[in-house]
């Protein structure tokens, strides 16, 4: 269970632009390192980061061995209609983690 | 309006944290570059953040046989444990000797679940000192006035000027004597531990005074204590008195 930050407007006027800010915690282990038995760690990063918005992709983002880690992503989008936020995380080891946030809009 | 003011009461609060004391000393925070500054100032972005929200789940878990947790007896953080952190290390008459906060939630989690925690970083340790230590931020740091902190203090304070290891560096060649200065491409701070436990960008991830101590050491080509070894406290507890009156930052980012 991944731990997240994500801080999203509770409500919005119609036609807004919404700021959104996403931040994981995550190793982002890059494959390239040493343990301390002299042995490569197997890459753990997350691949691939989506936020859809009442169902419609907002934003597709695909990560790589040099992000750091727990990696975080700001974006935007335009406030049309109350609904939900979704926002899933996927990765190495079939990691998987998605969270979703409830917006008003008038 | 009033999230607002809020927001700008915080600001303000964070610039006057900002500010060198009129003494001179200066948080660790004021050498670094602007955009780790902007990530230790923005809650959203600072990754010691999310230790703290484990931390405050921990908080309230229960564990051990009996289903107790720290909030059972402690309630509310927020209330609770304001202040706490900044008086820490602080003398434990069980043990006999000053303890680090550490040691203090290491000792209390033992009464409720005798496994809990190990020795060095272990996470539920970690993120628990982060939620204790976030309840105290921006209060100044208060060694206790205890007679008894004395002969450690003062122990303290000798390591602090003791020579050690292959380079033949005491702390306070650097961090007395050239801080401000640069070694390497990076300054040197002036070392008062006023954001522990700190997320450093060359660990990524979360770690005690402890842990930054041990990396000192190792710097200068010395073999650090073990874990939990005494000096680490009167180091401690020198570091902090050297520190009074200054804020505390937690969870603080640094490079």
């Amino acid at each position: 269970m991944a731990r997240t930050l994500i801080t999203a407007p509770s409500s919005a006027r119609r036609g807004e632009v919404i700021t959104l800010r996403v931040l994981l915690q995550h190793p982002m282990e890059s494959g390239f390192r040493v343990g301390a038995d002299g042995q490569l760690l197997p890459r753990d990063i997350v691949r691939h980061f989506s936020c859809s918005y009442n169902g419609e992709r907002v934003i597709a983002v695909e990560l790589f061995p040099a992000i750091a880690a727990n990696p975080y992503l700001e974006f935007s989008a335009l406030a049309l209609d109350s609904g939900t936020l979704d926002f899933v995380w996927e990765g190495d080891r079939g990691f998987r983690h998605s969270e979703q946030r409830t917006i008003s809009v008038a | 309006m009033r999230a607002w003011r809020c927001a700008l009461l915080a600001l303000a609060g964070l610039a006057a944290m900002a500010q060198p004391l009129p003494d001179g000393r200066r948080s660790g925070f004021e050498y670094m570059g602007e955009s780790t500054r902007a990530m230790q100032r923005d809650d959203a972005l600072n990754p010691g953040m999310l230790w703290v929200l484990e931390g405050e789940t921990a908080w309230s878990q229960p564990v051990g046989a009996e289903g107790r947790s720290c909030a059972s007896c402690h309630g509310d953080a927020r209330r609770s444990m304001r202040g706490v952190a900044a008086r820490y290390p602080a003398f434990d008459t069980a043990r006999q000797r000053p303890i680090d906060l550490r040691q203090r939630i290491a000792d209390c989690r033992h009464k409720l679940q005798p496994q809990a925690i190990t020795a060095g970083d272990a996470p539920p340790a970690l993120a628990l000192q982060a939620y204790v230590a976030f309840q105290s931020r921006g209060l100044p740091i208060t060694p206790p006035d205890d007679p008894r902190l004395e002969p450690a203090r003062e122990r303290g304070r000798q390591l602090f000027h003791q020579r050690l290891g292959q380079l033949d560096l005491a702390c306070s060649d650097c961090h007395d004597a050239h801080a401000g200065r640069r070694l390497g491409g990076s300054p040197i701070p002036q070392a008062h531990p006023t954001g522990y436990p700190i997320y450093r960008l060359e660990w990524q991830g979360l770690g005690s005074l402890q842990r930054r101590l041990r990396a000192c050491l190792s710097g200068v080509r010395a073999a650090p204590f073990a874990w939990g070894a005494p000096e680490w406290i009167e180091l401690e507890l020198f570091l902090a008195w050297r520190a009074r009156g200054m804020a505390l930052e937690s969870p603080g980012v640094r490079p």
